[in-house]
């Protein structure tokens, strides 16, 4: 085994520290990111429908504005992101540069993404339903509690596990801000270096984290399915 | 006094255009009643039985429920009013993810009411509806008339003392909708509950209502008991949904598509409506004793509205003109409704 890997793969033989450095700063950014977008994507996702016309707490304006900031923000590329939010990112966690300092326009870029998921699963809840909760006499919160993000459960679980997969890929471009991770190994030393088992092996541990992911939600999906 | 609707209108904005659901609705539905509201989709029957639980706020006019007006209400006390009207639907609307238990038990959680309250009172109401042995099953297992019997409890949880069913048979076959029929029927004499019965099936309304009301665009263009709507119906489209749940009209196709009917220049094409009251006359007989004209029977149908027999026949009337003339004025003297049909495809 370690005969191959010096054969094959002699600059990853040469530093392993690096992958093991590059891993953490990947999962790093990825927790920290999913935790803090996913919790306020979710309350996106929630006031779009809930908002919008006909909903429980219908407030056109506030719609109007939220949907068009939603939008926008989507329309930004994602490593243009990350230098127009600096300043930003300066005043919020203290630096620019560094694992930390990509997680302000990852967050950023990551919360309308998933609050849209999140908008659009909830929409699929049966509208008959909400009524069917609304003429029981159930309060507006327990309908958002108890109906949409119950009913829509399995729906969010899916959108969210797209969601990590897509920001695992993100955490790729953080490199332009010094935040590391897998995706910088594989461009700044794999592929400015020529050394491509380096790019191979990041890859491979990219796919691998995607993998993990998605199996994970499988499995919440099948527990939570009958 | 229980439901009572006041000039009651409901106006859509639907992209600068108003549609006008519900007009001047006056309506009075008593404790008890079973109260059928007939329409074709589109009439405004929905939208005018969730004027009742204020799922659609009335434009005009006002709703009263046992003399509560529910748009003066707080958002809590509206929610405590809602709880006593239990709704049924079409398409069930029940919670997928939740095991039929919990969907009966949901309008009982958060309610202050304990866990052993709880499941004592679901399992009561399932028994109740027939399904003691599915708590733990998933509404997906169920097929549409079990759907519907799980939202009938559910409806109930609340000890509600109205029931809105809107269209609650509709999506279900014959068989099926008559037994849920009968349960609405059995829930109405058991637990005294009011029940307000939209739909588009006159089927329905002929199985269990003591009164109807008759919509079309909006308005309620014909309203009266059960007996008296069957019996001696005014407006054309109250006729037109009669003779379909009398299947007259399917006879009638019949006759006129048949090779082997034909009407002779003595003869003709006959509806008799009667009810009960008249049924003791021995009238087809009396019409050859009396006046000399045979009558044949092409198409007969008695339906028992509220206890009360109703006839329908489909006959030919043979003799002379004067003398027929004669017999439909004395048919029309014992009681009976007479309808002049025609065999030609035009006449409806």
């Amino acid at each position: 085994m370690a005969s191959f890997i010096a054969k094959y793969l002699p600059n990853v033989a040469a530093d392993p520290q690096s992958f093991v450095t590059a891993t953490g700063q990947t999962l790093y950014m990825t927790l920290w990111t999913s935790l803090v977008a996913g919790i306020i994507g979710l309350l996106v996702g929630v006031l779009l429908v809930v908002t919008r016309p006909g909903g429980l707490y219908q407030n056109k304006p506030f719609f109007q504005v939220l949907d068009k900031v939603v939008n926008i923000v989507r329309a930004i590329p994602f490593i243009i992101l990350l230098a127009l939010l600096a300043t930003v990112t300066q005043h919020i966690v203290g630096t620019t540069i560094g694992s930390k300092a990509a997680l302000v326009p990852l967050v950023v870029c990551v919360i309308p993404f998933y609050g849209r998921q999140i908008e659009t699963a909830l929409l699929e809840v049966d509208p008959g339903v909400v009524e069917a909760a609304q003429a029981m006499g159930i309060s507006r919160m327990g309908i958002i509690f108890r109906v949409y993000l119950r009913e829509g459960l399995i729906s969010i679980v899916r959108v969210s596990a797209l969601t990590i997969i897509s920001l695992i890929s993100l955490t790729a471009m953080a490199g332009a801000v010094g935040g590391g991770g897998l995706g910088d190994l594989a461009i700044s030393q794999g592929y400015n270096r020529f050394e491509n088992d380096i790019t191979v092996v990041a890859t491979l541990l990219i796919l691998l984290l995607v993998l993990i992911s998605q199996l994970i939600c499988n499995l919440i999906i099948k527990k939570l399915s009958h | 006094m229980m439901i009572d609707f006041k000039d009651v209108s409901v106006t859509f904005h639907d992209s600068g255009k108003e549609v006008r659901a519900v007009k001047d609705v006056n309506l009075t539905i008593e404790d008890q009643d079973i109260y059928g509201i007939v329409g074709y989709s589109g009439a405004g029957k929905s939208t005018l039985v969730r004027t009742i639980n204020l799922l659609q706020k009335p434009t005009d006019g006002q709703v009263l429920v046992n003399g509560t007006d529910f748009t003066t209400l707080s958002e809590k006390e509206l929610r405590e009013h809602r709880r006593k009207i239990g709704m049924i639907f079409q398409h069930f609307n029940l919670l997928e993810s939740l095991t039929i238990f919990d969907n009966v038990a949901f309008p009982l959680r958060h309610t202050g009411k304990s866990k052993r309250e709880i499941k004592e009172k679901v399992n009561q109401l399932l028994e109740l509806v027939g399904l003691g042995d599915k708590a733990k099953g998933y509404p997906s297992q169920l097929s549409g008339g079990q759907k519907q019997r799980v939202a009938i409890a559910r409806a109930l949880a609340n000890d509600p003392q109205i029931l809105l069913s809107d269209e609650a048979t509709s999506a279900l076959d014959p068989k099926t909708t008559l037994q849920i029929l009968r349960l609405l029927k059995k829930l109405n004499k058991q637990l005294g509950l009011t029940i307000v019965l939209i739909t588009h099936q006159m089927e329905a309304v002929k199985a269990v209502c003591n009164k109807v009301a008759v919509m079309e665009y909006g308005r309620v263009i014909e309203k009266g008991s059960a007996v008296q709507i069957f019996s001696e119906p005014q407006e054309k489209l109250t006729q037109e949904f009669i003779r379909v749940a009398s299947h007259v009209d399917e006879a009638l196709t019949t006759l006129r598509q048949s090779d082997h009917f034909h009407l002779g220049a003595d003869e003709q094409l006959l509806q008799l409506t009667y009810n009960g009251t008249n049924t003791d006359q021995p009238l087809i007989a009396s019409l050859f004793s009396n006046f000399g004209v045979i009558a044949n029977i092409l198409y007969g149908n008695v339906d028992l509205i509220q206890d009360v027999p109703l006839g329908n026949l489909i006959i030919s009337l043979r003799g002379d003109e004067d003398k027929r003339q004669s017999s439909i004025d004395y048919l029309k003297k014992q009681g009976v409704h007479v309808i002049e049909l025609s065999l030609a495809n035009s006449s409806h």
